[in-house]
């Protein structure tokens, strides 16, 4: 093995693909050998590296620095301070002051761990970090049930949003005598503010399939779905060759291990709906319908895909299985509070200093997610308000900063963890306005089966717009809230129960905004 | 040509939408016709009523002709609070169609779409797979200036 001086990790993603990075690496390489450096410094391509500059962003180990939106133009001077003479070039790095360092970022994490870090497309580099060890332990090791506990004890609950106990559901499905089980991955992300589950994929794909074998073990399925949305092009790449390179390596297949066990996992591109994101919606769209959510119950645990035993998680959620198993859930319950064990990938964005994404223990506050890993507010900025959850969020004020968040805490206040997209609002934004795009967004994508979100949604579209232009009165805006409590009581799924949140958060919390509109 | 793009794949009807999003990729003008539906529906035993159901539910399919570039431009909460309204006034401008039309040339359909999430770099949009974030009028200048160019 070559030993280097210094690796630059060059995050691969969509933005960066559309910078021109393969271009950028080429030239990188060149200008390294030029400098008769390429034996001292190692060049990776990598996923997301934990912070969202612009353009091409790289980071530089072990010396930690960060750099943003570099050309190839910067090249020459980049590769002659940095690595000829060891100066960081100031122009170029992330946050020069240096007050901002995403490194404690990787303090707490399991999801995340690998990202940015190793080689997502190398199967190799996933098993030199210990990875399928717990795959290998699930199928050699242990039993189906004895998995089952192990999630249970852990406390592990499902990160796309409803926050239930994957040992739970897990433990429906695994006692079932049937002739075919499902393991089903959303990885239909939609939830604006939301992509958490895209780096997941694109930085660490080898991990969440590790997830879905140990998943698959527990309760007994043979064939797994990976039902990702169309947009997604690297994760779908990218997973794909993980699966390839699974079966190459005798990870998936038949008689695995000689084992006796068989699985295989598969890909499905999704087409665009966000309804898909509720597991019955997306079981009826892998199936080739319309996505409409089904009746519950029976559960999909019972009566899923093609009616058979089903278990549907989201890929955060697998994506914490193997850790649990390799290490025990004793050690996973060392992270986050009693209620809500674990870590949870937030993505924050709007006016703060470093829009990004960071895995912290459940529970951290509002306050430090968004002081310390994403470096304030953004400069001569005030906070106002923070959307938590998406657009089936929260509108949390300055007050409620203090809040923790994970899904129990925030459930005393009425709130929701949701996907933990954090959006935030600087003083000079219109909570109207917000509502509005809000409420715009759920016109759009209810799916059309209950009359009571589809007129419901409509019809708060029309209220909003109409109080944004200044057109409303007070009593339309009292209006808004009884129509979307009506249609929490009264709609079929999550989604027109939804609205609800976002209204209610902000009339709690800003009336006085909306009041002075209705003045005008 | 539709018979072809069937026959990559079994005749069940979890397939469906997958044929669909290979025929509307391969299409020049991006869309799934009437006949594209009659041939999948022979395919699959499938009625066509379904397929209609099943394309038009979904934001990602056309039932209409389109350009031969196909701008989906997010208008989600992050983005919107990051100006993409502007964006979109400027993309209405510059290419004088509105949401849903495509220009005179046949070169660009403007769309509107749900989150892509790509929220770090708001405003975004894509354009075909490529996607385009960090957006301002000048930019949107350059990026469409350039597709013309390459066109």
């Amino acid at each position: 093995m070559k030993y280097f001086r210094s690796h630059i990790l060059i995050g691969i993603n969509e933005t960066s693909l559309n910078s021109g990075v393969n271009a950028f690496i080429q030239a990188l390489r060149q200008e390294l050998a030029k400098n008769d450096l390429q034996e001292e410094i190692n060049v990776l391509e990598t996923g997301p590296l934990g912070f969202f500059g612009k353009g091409i962003c790289l980071t530089v180990y072990p010396e930690n620095t960060n750099y943003e939106n570099v050309k190839i133009d910067d090249l020459p001077e980049l590769v002659s301070d940095h690595f000829l003479k060891g100066r960081p070039l100031k122009r170029l790095m992330l946050d020069a002051s240096g007050k901002f360092d995403p490194k404690f970022n990787y303090e707490h994490r399991i999801v995340l761990r690998n990202s940015g870090i190793i080689d997502p497309e190398s199967i190799e580099e996933y098993l030199g970090t210990g990875g399928y060890e717990a795959w290998e332990k699930a199928l050699l090791q242990m039993q189906p049930m004895e998995i089952v506990e192990e999630v249970k004890a852990s406390g592990l609950r499902g990160r796309g949003g409803a926050g239930f106990p994957a040992g739970l559901k897990w433990s429906f499905t695994a006692p079932l005598e049937a002739e075919q089980k499902y393991v089903v991955v959303n990885a239909d992300e939609g939830e604006p503010g939301t992509f958490k589950d895209r780096l997941i994929m694109e930085g660490d794909p080898h991990q969440l399939l590790e997830g879905i074998m140990i998943c698959a073990r527990a309760i007994g399925a043979t064939k797994a779905w990976i039902y990702i949305r169309g947009e997604y092009k690297l994760c779908i790449n990218r997973l794909n060759l993980a699966i390839k390179q699974c079966h190459e390596f005798g990870i998936l297949g038949t008689n695995i291990f000689d084992s006796g066990f068989d699985l295989d996992i598969e890909i499905k591109v999704g087409a665009g709906a966000y309804v898909c994101g509720e597991e019955t919606a997306l079981i009826e769209s892998l199936e080739g319908n319309r996505g409409n959510p089904r009746w519950k119950p029976p559960f999909p645990g019972i009566k899923g895909l093609w009616q058979c035993p089903t278990v549907v998680n989201n890929v955060e959620t697998l994506a914490n299985v193997p850790y649990i198993i390799k290490n025990g859930s004793g050690e996973f319950k060392k992270y986050g509070t009693p209620e809500c064990t674990g870590t949870k990938v937030f993505t924050i964005l709007g006016d703060v200093a470093h829009p990004g994404l960071c895995e912290i223990d459940m529970g951290t506050t509002l306050r430090t997610i968004i002081n310390e890993y994403a470096g304030g507010m953004k400069k001569g900025f005030k906070f106002k308000a923070a959307l938590v959850g998406g657009a089936a969020g929260v509108i949390l004020p300055d007050k409620m900063l203090d809040v923790k968040m994970d899904f129990a805490s925030l459930n005393q206040y009425a709130a929701v963890l949701g996907s933990g997209a954090i959006l935030v609002m600087n003083e000079h934004q219109s909570i109207v306005d917000m509502l509005w795009s809000i409420l715009r967004f759920f016109r759009h994508e209810s799916c059309g089966k209950c009359s009571p979100c589809r007129i419901g949604t409509q019809h708060l579209y029309a209220l909003i717009s109409k109080i944004r232009k200044g057109e409303g009165t007070i009593e339309e805006v009292e209006l808004m809230l009884t129509t979307a409590e009506t249609m929490q009581q009264t709609s079929f799924c999550a989604l027109g129960q939804s609205p609800i949140m976002a209204i209610r958060s902000a009339l709690e919390n800003f009336k006085d905004e909306f009041i002075e509109i209705t003045k005008k | 040509m539709y018979k072809e793009i069937c026959n990559k794949y079994a005749p069940t009807k979890d397939n469906l939408i997958y044929i669909l999003h290979d025929i509307q990729d391969t299409h020049p003008q991006h869309y799934i016709s009437e006949e594209a539906v009659e041939v999948v529906s022979e395919y699959l035993k499938v009625p066509a009523n379904h397929i209609f159901g099943v394309l038009t539910f979904y934001s990602m399919y056309s039932t209409k002709p389109r350009g031969t570039n196909i701008i989906r431009l997010c208008e989600s909460p992050p983005c919107y609070i990051k100006g993409s309204d502007n964006i979109l006034r400027k993309l209405k401008t510059m290419l004088s169609v509105n949401v849903g039309e495509t220009t005179k040339d046949g070169a660009f359909t403007l769309e509107l779409a749900a989150c892509l999430g790509v929220c770090g770099n708001a405003p975004v949009m894509m354009v075909n797979d490529d996607v385009y974030g960090d957006l301002t009028e000048e930019k949107i200048e350059e990026i469409i200036g350039k597709i013309r160019g390459g066109n």
